[in-house]
């Protein structure tokens, strides 16, 4: 008997952006473009969207508690029966889009991917794009929780409306969103143009392909000052640089931790520690990934996780050349530092 | 792929092909005739002289019931449309803001239950139309077998609602959670829903005792009620499962019957009219008879890696219709 391969699995892409930053600009121009895609998009407003596209979906987001009241394993209720629905019109889209309110927390969307197996089997996690306000994020940040979640939590951020600020406000902004959100992608744009590829296609959830972790303030840091590498010794690297380019900010309450080590972890202490401190940290991390060389182990394992959901798996061999360096980054709310570092160095073999 | 039930005595040879494009989200039966409820727009009515396909739906269809003389479906173009058994379609009710309609139930007096949103709706022949606004999204309908009354599943809990009676204040049964689907014991003794999690819970409706079900590998998608409501026959799980509901506590305290293990998981279940045997379609293909008694197996469908999602008995239990997935149907003569 032939086995057949597993269908592809649908992709999925979330928008988030604080009241009046642009997502419905960006929708409206990811539908518009003549790229030949189709997407099925969830929305939680008829009528803002321009275009005629008959697989619109009003959503309700109705946010539920899992397995009786386990905040971290809050989903997204009418995801799953919305993405239920539409899976039974497979063919007529290539991908779906959600698009979130200003005021939404973006982990339960995320969470539901990996809550609800029968949405996880027929549907994947692209990534989590967030619209910023040029002008305005700097006061949200302060003033609105929510927004400096939809940052926090992004795998891409467009900081739109340049146009409307001095480039030396922006080079300013991107410092504070740095200081929430290491390692995401950052774009400037006007009227939210970006080429689609930046903003779909991302696998950010993909552990095949997870992005070099590195965090992106270093590859900035490294553009301005070419000589300065960074393969001198500096635990935690979120600290140090204070580049010419790029101020470093630290966000109070919302912070990432990044760490890296050269010398092998030993799976056995690693894996007991990282679920031991997701399961009692988790409610304020909001994302974390890594890459991790184990002891005597030929392959790279990868992971990444969202509040207390973990996925990881060996991603493929360390090449010959390659710089066998583990390196792990949790971003979340007061997050302890020292402790995570400790425990982390504790894993080393 | 091994096939875990190649020695099986089997009927699968003798199962009519039928050519169907595009998902089989259903099947319901006029007389003998089997009718295929499809992902998208059509129904495909099936009978042995060659199918026909009635065009009913701009969209998808999201849900569908029969009694009979009419299959009813639900669409994601906000229309509630009723189908008879040539093929004739008018629409019910339309939602003015075409929000999708993916909850149907049937109930006495030719009543239809929907929903949209928050709001479910009844309309009887006798009586006015009326709603009833869930405190969030409805996520199952079912009629009580006797009177006149409405279940309705929403986030933490099911709501019993009587519409007929203009000031009866709604019953509320609680349970934390995401409930999903709902039906009533044939006996109208117990209330069970399914839950987002991989659960059923129940409240025996004298005292609103709670009951709950679990062990399931997967969210429970398809259920029913064995003959004479003895077991509640279950997917979910590398098996079938079977609650008991014979004596006056339900499955409270007492294990399911587990049948028909396989490494598939059961994605759909049917019960046969008349005995106590649950045809079982599987996530590799495969469709077994099974007798509860015994738990003797006869294989329906040979396995081959489409998951089915479509099966059916008609009233005489003498044709069993299945469909998969990826769009392949079958009809089965006993």
């Amino acid at each position: 008997m032939t086995t057949q391969t597993a269908p592809e699995k649908i992709p999925v892409t979330v928008l988030t952006g604080y009241l009046g930053a642009g997502k419905t600009t960006l929708l409206n121009r990811i539908l518009s473009e003549p790229h030949g895609r189709k997407f099925a998009v969830i929305v939680n407003e008829f009528g803002e969207i321009g275009i005629d596209n008959e697989l619109v979906v009003n959503a309700d987001e109705e946010v539920f508690e899992m397995n009786n009241g386990c905040i971290c394993c809050t989903v997204r209720g009418d995801l799953v029966r919305i993405i239920d629905g539409l899976m039974r019109r497979k063919g007529k889209f290539d991908a779906i889009i959600v698009e979130t309110t200003g005021l939404a927390d973006p982990a339960p969307v995320a969470q539901t991917f990996f809550m609800d197996e029968a949405v996880g089997a027929k549907t994947k996690l692209d990534a989590v794009v967030t619209v910023a306000d040029a002008k305005w994020l700097k006061d949200r940040l302060k003033d609105a929780p929510e927004a400096k979640n939809q940052i926090a939590f992004a795998d891409v951020i467009l900081i739109n409306k340049t146009d409307l600020v001095e480039p030396g406000d922006l080079s300013e902004l991107e410092a504070r969103i740095r200081g929430l959100n290491p390692y995401a992608r950052l774009h400037r744009t006007e009227r939210a143009q970006i080429a689609l590829n930046e903003v779909l296609g991302r696998n950010a959830f993909d552990l095949d392909r997870i992005l070099d972790i590195e965090p992106q303030f270093l590859e900035a840091d490294e553009h301005d000052h070419d000589h300065h590498h960074h393969d001198h010794d500096h635990h935690g690297h979120d600290h140090h640089r204070h580049g010419n380019g790029l101020k470093h900010y630290h966000d109070e309450d919302m912070q990432s931790v990044s760490l890296k080590t050269d010398k092998p972890l030993n799976p056995d202490k690693f894996f007991p520690w990282v679920q031991d401190l997701v399961a009692t940290e988790g409610k304020d991390i909001l994302r974390c990934k890594g890459i991790l060389s184990f002891k005597d182990d030929p392959e790279r394992f990868v992971f990444q996780g969202v509040h207390m959901i973990l996925d990881g798996d060996h991603q493929r061999p360390w090449g010959p050349n390659e710089k066998r360096e583990s390196r792990i980054i949790f971003i979340g709310r007061k997050l302890p530092k020292e402790k995570i570092r400790e425990g982390f160095e504790n894993c080393v073999a | 792929m091994t096939d875990t039930h190649a020695a099986l005595p089997s009927l699968a040879d003798r199962a009519r092909h039928v050519d169907v494009d595009g998902t089989v989200v259903g099947v319901h039966f006029f007389g003998r005739t089997p009718v295929f409820v499809l992902g998208e727009e059509a129904l495909l009515f099936a009978p042995e002289d060659g199918a026909r396909r009635v065009a009913i739906h701009a969209g998808g269809i999201l849900a569908s019931v029969a009694d009979g003389s009419r299959i009813v479906t639900g669409g994601d173009d906000g229309k509630l449309i009723a189908t008879d058994a040539d093929g004739a379609h008018q629409v019910i009710a339309a939602d003015d803001k075409k929000r999708w309609i993916d909850q149907i139930a049937l109930g006495p007096d030719s009543a239809v239950a929907w929903s949209t949103g928050k709001t479910a709706h009844v309309r009887a022949k006798k009586s006015e139309p009326r709603s009833f606004e869930a405190p969030s999204t409805v996520a199952g309908l079912a009629f009580a077998p006797k009177g006149f009354r409405l279940a309705i599943a929403h986030y933490n809990g099911a709501t019993l609602w009587f519409p007929n009676v203009a000031d009866a204040v709604p019953h509320k049964l609680e349970w934390k959670g995401s409930h999903l689907g709902v039906t009533f014991s044939p006996d109208g003794r117990f209330l069970v829903t399914t839950m987002q999690e991989q659960a059923l819970h129940g409240w025996r409706l004298s005292d609103s005792q709670h009951m709950r079900m679990t062990g399931y590998s997967a969210r429970v998608r398809s259920l029913g009620w064995t003959v004479g409501g003895a077991f509640l026959a279950t997917s979910g799980s590398e098996q079938l499962i079977l609650w008991p509901f014979d004596g006056k506590d339900g499955p409270m305290r007492r294990q399911p019957k587990m049948l028909a293990p396989s490494e598939a998981r059961v994605t759909v279940v049917a019960c046969h009219p008349r005995q106590p045997v649950v045809a079982t379609g599987y996530a590799d293909g495969a469709v077994l008879l099974v007798r509860i008694d015994d738990g003797a197996l006869i294989k329906a469908r040979q396995a081959d890696s489409q998951p089915i999602s479509a099966l059916g008995w008609d009233a005489s239990a003498q044709v069993l219709a299945f469909g998969t997935e990826a769009g392949s149907a079958g009809v089965l003569t006993l």
